[in-house]
């Protein structure tokens, strides 16, 4: 199943829908990517990036203080422990490599809050390749603090003060200076979005993560999970998490989108839910969009999950019923990442807690002891700004024997 | 009125002819009326309405500007038509556009309500032949022309393919680059027209970067069409005046237009 047809589909979604000038470089990148996938020496070079550089394979982690709270068994893929702190890594590493096979000499990225630019300008420090990345000029100042991490990394950082100066407009910027440079830029795309081949090649690149989760579940329980959840914002780890698993009937799968302020609100980022077929930045999926075709701006706590497009094979996912995809608004992810931490001393990212809170909302209505794997896919330090913000953790702490 | 019509005069005349782009909207919906009218009055052979879009992916700072701006006036998409039909009747109006927005309002139904206000046809710069079959099929049923894009990156298996899906005339994208004036135009261009004369007999166009007569003549010397956007929309936009960026949009015609005859 997991391959799109010759020309780049699932169903209706995906293809390409960007200018002419750059198909031939996605059919230069195409060619590379299925050349470099039958070739064991470039698989061997990633596999010995991805232990010796990136930290994996990540540990599957059976929650057991959480799992009795919950009644079901929660398994959490430990993807937070991974090199720059989440499962953007492996993507990096993968179309880096790629990038410097195909002899171009520069990367450039797209990045909301500053995590796919700092694993981008990561993998350009590591490969000495030059990198530009793109950020909404809002997402500068509120995020100053990846910003240095990509300028200490070497990366120039360009804020984009066009349209609405955020993650889309980013991402439009890329594509305006990748069509400009083609000949020695490569755009290493941060999600399982834009035109043909980039969905297929991120996923192949974030696949990892399920096809490790999968053998140790079977190792360590002899048997699949009967659920798999993970967020989704464009959807890489979700992608990663779900690929070895679709050919599993018996287990299901479950894609949860930012609610933002509430699904009724309006406010949220909940692409699949809400939104209607249509097409932005190079596929055909479902996007959050006016009734003339507008995009519409999307709105979440969590910024990898604010995005008002999704990559096409979750489309695809979604239509043919294989996954599931429910919202999780803003204060239920909150609650749940609250609760890993306590119960668990792990302080995940607040997108991943959107995966984790679904999971546990679903939790309830399975039998218990059913088995749940989640996708952890970040670590929750880049958002601790958020946090104090959120639970109003601002001034003193208490007194030493005094009452809260 | 098909573009064919305009390509006839010009080619009668041995000369290139003039292309104008404006978005719809852009200063005003009133004002777009007016502007495409006095390019028309000062020379342009072919008129091209942008429809607004929210991410223009290959556009430089003007034309996002003047789309931005019309959005936030309001602008719909049917108020293109509006547009088309106070314009249509002298040369003929094509629209470009990102193609979420034609699939939005129905591939079918904005082709039929395209040619019911006399429109000739539509400018895909995000729409590849490969996509294409939902339009391809309406431009048929509702006799519209269709242009697709060749690019100096394009392969000559890519050109022979989109020019053969074209109907009125073939745009040649002559940078590799977003649109936006630029001093010199590009060297790339004359390779990339003779390219793709190679495959068709249509019309080539010869868009992004003009801002003067001289690029005119110099772009119409073997391109059979100049087209011009950035710099007619910097017309208003370097003004908070509208009555004066008329004024600079029939300066700047004229002078396209003398160009495009030298």
């Amino acid at each position: 199943m997991p391959d799109p047809d010759p020309s780049g589909h699932w169903g209706e979604f995906g293809g390409r829908f960007v200018p002419e000038a750059l198909i031939s470089a996605l059919e230069e990148l195409e060619a590379a990517h299925a050349e470099s996938q039958g070739d064991p020496a470039f698989l061997a070079e990633l596999d010995r990036l991805g232990r010796e550089y990136g930290n994996l394979p990540s540990p599957l982690y059976l929650a057991e203080r959480l799992s009795e709270e919950t009644g079901v068994e929660v398994w959490l893929k430990r993807e937070d422990l991974n090199h720059t702190g989440a499962h953007k890594i492996r993507n990096v590493l993968g179309q880096a490599l790629l990038t410097k096979r195909m002899g171009k000499t520069r990367i450039i990225a797209e990045t909301g809050a500053g995590q796919h630019g700092v694993a981008s300008a990561t993998a350009a420090a590591y490969f000495g390749l030059e990198c530009t990345v793109y950020m909404g000029e809002e997402d500068t100042r509120r995020q100053a603090l990846n910003v240095a991490r990509m300028r200490l990394l070497g990366a120039e950082v360009v804020p984009v003060t066009t349209g609405s100066r955020t993650l889309k407009d980013a991402m439009n910027e890329a594509l305006r200076e990748w069509v400009a440079s083609v000949d020695h830029t490569h755009y290493l795309i941060g999600s399982v979005g834009g035109p043909h081949p980039f969905p297929m090649l991120v996923r192949d690149y974030c696949r990892g993560i399920g096809d490790e989760a999968r053998a140790q579940f079977l190792e360590r329980t002899g048997t699949l999970p009967d659920v798999v959840a993970a967020c989704v914002g464009g959807g890489s780890n979700a992608m990663g998490i779900f690929t070895a698993f679709l050919g599993d009937e018996d287990v299901r799968l479950y894609g949860f989108e930012a609610g933002g302020d509430g699904y009724d609100t309006g406010r949220h980022a909940a692409t699949i839910t809400a939104g209607q077929v249509g097409v932005l930045h190079g596929a055909r999926t479902f996007v959050l969009q006016d009734e003339d075709g507008q995009t519409i701006e999307s709105h979440s706590i969590s910024a990898g999950l604010d995005y008002p497009g999704v990559g096409p094979e979750h489309a695809h996912l979604a239509a043919t019923g294989r996954a599931a995809y429910e919202p999780v608004d803003d204060a239920e992810a909150m609650a749940a990442l609250e609760k890993l931490a306590r119960t668990e001393g792990i302080i995940c990212a607040i997108e991943s807690a959107h995966g984790l809170a679904g999971a546990l909302r679903l939790a309830k209505s399975l039998e218990p002891g059913s088995r749940v794997l989640v996708n952890l896919s970040g670590r929750g330090d880049k958002d601790m700004g958020n946090v104090v913000e959120y639970f109003g953790f601002e001034g003193e702490p208490n007194a030493k024997g005094e009452d809260a | 009125m098909r573009v064919e019509t305009a390509f006839a005069r010009s080619r009668a005349e041995d000369r290139a002819a003039l292309v104008g782009y404006l978005p719809a909207g852009f200063p005003t919906l009133a004002d777009s009326i007016k502007a495409v009218d006095i390019m028309i009055d000062h020379g342009a052979d072919v008129i091209e309405l942008g429809l607004p879009y929210s991410d223009p992916v290959m556009d430089g700072p003007a034309i996002q500007k003047a789309a931005d701006r019309a959005l936030a006036a309001g602008f719909r998409t049917r108020q293109v038509f509006e547009v088309t039909e106070a314009v249509a009747g002298r040369v003929p109006i094509l629209v470009m556009t990102y193609w979420n927005l034609v699939e939005r309002y129905g591939v079918d139904r904005f082709a039929r309500d395209f040619a019911a206000a006399g429109g000739a046809g539509l400018i895909t710069p995000d729409l590849i032949p490969d996509e294409a079959g939902e339009w391809i099929a309406a431009s048929d049923a509702h006799d519209l022309d269709r242009v697709f894009l060749v690019a100096p990156s394009s392969t000559e298996e890519r050109i022979a393919s989109t020019v053969a899906a074209c109907r009125g005339f073939v745009y040649a994208q002559s940078v590799m680059g977003v649109t936006g004036a630029r001093a010199a135009t590009s060297a790339a261009a004359p390779e990339l027209v003779r390219r793709t004369r190679a495959h068709t007999d249509l019309p080539i166009g010869v868009g992004l970067g003009v801002r003067s007569g001289d690029q005119a003549a110099e772009i119409g010397a073997y391109g059979d069409a100049v087209i011009v956007g950035s710099a007619i929309v910097n017309c208003y936009l370097d003004t908070e005046d509208i009555p004066s960026g008329h004024q600079r949009l029939a300066e700047l015609t004229a002078d396209l237009a003398a160009g495009v005859r030298r």
